[in-house]
């Protein structure tokens, strides 16, 4: 459904843009219907700009993102309209995403006299109603207030179901429960969950490993702007291959297992991830990918 | 017993009436323990770890006393604390990342710092740099301007600057939150080696993480809506919590290993109550699977056995 062919992303920076920074460099996945993949990432691997890319916020600078088979930088007008009826994105914080002024409705409101206009005002109801029930949501007591009466995890879910009335194909999410209570977030991870069962691809950005693990079929490790380490999710966290991988994953805090029981065994995974590993400050080249067993590759030189 | 803490409680004041942030909040801490203090946004656990040390404007003392080494804490009195600050009670507050002066260098603002405490920067220098040393940062550091650090780096800083002056307690907010995995886990470590090291006697590490709080902490205090909900080692919290809140905490978070496909978490249905009217008795009720009538009346926080104590009418 959505491919990326080695895409790449640089910006200009320093005074009168005289430097380059890549933030992502050569980044090839794809994304099928009702398959979730998750981007994970440390801050500055590049995971935001390759969501912000395939929403068309940012233009690639090398290679091609397509969508059924369409190269979406050559879009335009009412192609750009369709692609968008089909793609959507939902970021981090929610509280960013409405205008404080307004009725927390008003992204549903304003949805409606882009994309709904033929609609009479009850079947525009029904529709609503059913989207806000896909969510979990109750229409009378989110809908008449303003974005600062509600929280976090209800603003987010009016976010989704906005995204749903269109019908989406492909939801880019964003961080999206890294603001939420635990105790609410898992709520909306289940939710992301059944939409997949009805056939939505969601491309699962996140820094936390556990969250990825959760709910994702494909997993794709990013560290800064290049593809370390991708495959099946349960391949990737049961056989990692890549010592960058292998790092993270002994660094995720976990209940009933203590760091301190695997001590020594970090000490070595960062010496072999490269020094400086632990302030993910290093400058590492894009290295092709290397096939470790049926869908799982890693990068080469990761070595065993 | 280092610290112990008495019926505390702070509201805030708001135009629609007091937010009663912290409510009768009672529990002690032993020297050389590292209590980690748990609980959702919006529980009252960074207003519980400020009022010990400073009272910010908004915030109103109600009752309640605070002794630390068996010398009582006037937290209600904003001039009588001030010899206790920095010296006995430090904090590495929320956002520690911001909150280096970003016009000086770190030396610069480290000696202004000291200064205003009474102390003189060559008198604690050699072992400024020493500690700067021990927490992996290079030697030209307090030369540097904040901008040019990494927030693990800066994040290291205050903590250095924080527990320069040895206090007896550590107040850390949200510390580890806003970094990576793999610098999260060095930046904790560091908070034990500190206490193993006797820069700091006890220690209070205040997150929404628990699994944060397993690997540091040897005790934690799980908050709900203003209340004490329960307070045990961590080991016991984790695998035998008797509180229904944090057994339902617990189970909500996914782990590595967990997958959606083989077994299906659940959250905890509702939100939090209001704390400008909390509900009369338990505050968790309303969302407690096991609420009877008996939970109209507040449950006390009392010990189940020795060093377990929780405030739940099921748990007793």
């Amino acid at each position: 459904m959505l491919q990326l062919d080695t895409c790449s992303k640089s910006f200009r920076v320093g005074a009168f843009g005289t430097k380059e920074l890549i933030a992502v460099r050569d980044v090839s996945f794809d994304v099928r219907p009702g398959e979730v993949v998750s981007l994970i990432g440390e801050s500055g691997s590049g995971k935001s700009t390759i969501g912000k890319m395939i929403l068309r916020l940012l233009r690639t600078t090398g290679g091609a993102i397509t969508y059924e088979g369409t190269d979406i930088s050559t879009l335009g007008g009412r192609k750009l309209k369709e692609y968008y009826g089909d793609v959507q994105g939902v970021f981090q914080d929610p509280f960013s995403s409405y205008n404080p002024i307004f009725k927390a409705s008003r992204v549903f409101t304003m949805l409606r006299s882009e994309y709904f206009s033929g609609l009479s005002s009850s079947e525009w109801r029904t529709k609503l109603d059913k989207a806000m029930e896909a969510v979990s949501l109750e229409p009378a007591e989110v809908l008449g207030q303003y974005p600062h009466q509600l929280s976090g995890g209800q603003l987010q879910r009016m976010l989704i179901a906005r995204a749903l009335l269109l019908d989406i194909r492909l939801l880019i999410a964003d961080e999206i429960i890294s603001m939420l209570d635990a105790s609410t977030r898992i709520d909306v991870l289940n939710l992301l969950g059944e939409l997949k069962s009805h056939g939505l691809g969601i491309l699962f950005i996140t820094h936390d490993l556990s969250l990825g693990n959760y709910i994702s079929d494909e997993t794709i490790i990013l560290r800064r702007g290049t593809i370390v380490e991708r495959g099946a999710t349960t391949k990737v966290f049961d056989n990692p291959v890549h010592p960058y991988t292998k790092m993270l994953l002994a660094s995720v805090p976990q209940l009933h297992t203590r760091w301190s029981d695997a001590a020594e065994e970090l000490e070595g995974l960062v010496a072999a991830a490269g020094d400086g590993a632990m302030d993910g400050h290093v400058e590492v080249e894009a290295r092709p990918l290397v096939q470790v067993e049926e869908d799982h590759f890693a990068a080469n030189g990761a070595g065993r | 017993m280092s610290l112990s803490v008495d019926d505390l409680t702070v509201y805030y004041q708001s135009l629609r009436g007091d937010v009663k942030a912290v409510d009768g909040a009672t529990f002690e801490i032993a020297d050389g323990e590292i209590m980690g203090l748990a609980g959702e946004s919006g529980c009252g656990k960074s207003t519980l770890g400020k009022s010990l040390i400073r009272f910010d404007a908004r915030m109103r003392y109600v009752r309640g006393g605070v002794e630390l080494d068996g010398k009582e804490l006037p937290v209600w009195d904003d001039a009588r604390m001030n010899p206790f600050r920095f010296k006995q009670v430090s904090i590495i507050p929320q956002y520690a990342l911001s909150a280096l002066n970003p016009t000086r260098r770190i030396g610069k603002m480290a000696g202004e710092l000291l200064e205003s405490r009474g102390v003189h920067v060559d008198t604690v220098l050699p072992e400024l740099r020493r500690r700067l040393k021990l927490v992996g940062l290079p030697q030209d550091i307090l030369e540097r301007f904040p901008i040019e650090l990494s927030g693990g780096m800066k994040q290291r800083v205050v903590m250095v600057l924080s527990s320069l002056l040895d206090p007896s307690l550590l107040i850390a907010d949200e510390v580890t939150s806003a970094l990576d995995v793999s610098t999260q886990r060095a930046v904790a470590e560091l908070l034990v080696e500190f206490r193993d090291r006797g820069f700091v006697k006890s220690m209070i590490v205040i997150t929404h993480d628990l699994s944060v709080l397993y690997q540091v902490a040897d005790s934690i205090l799980v908050m709900y809506a203003g209340k004490l909900a329960e307070k045990a080692s961590a080991d016991t919290i984790v695998e035998d919590s008797r509180h229904p809140y944090t057994q339902l905490l617990l189970s909500s978070l996914p782990e590595v290993g967990v997958r959606y496909a083989e077994r299906r978490l659940k959250g905890i249905p509702g939100r939090p109550p209001s704390l400008i009217d909390p509900p009369i008795g338990c505050r968790f009720k309303a969302r407690c699977p096991f609420a009877t009538d008996q939970c109209d009346e507040q449950p006390p926080f009392c010990p189940l056995e020795p060093g377990h104590d929780a405030a739940c009418w099921k748990a007793a």
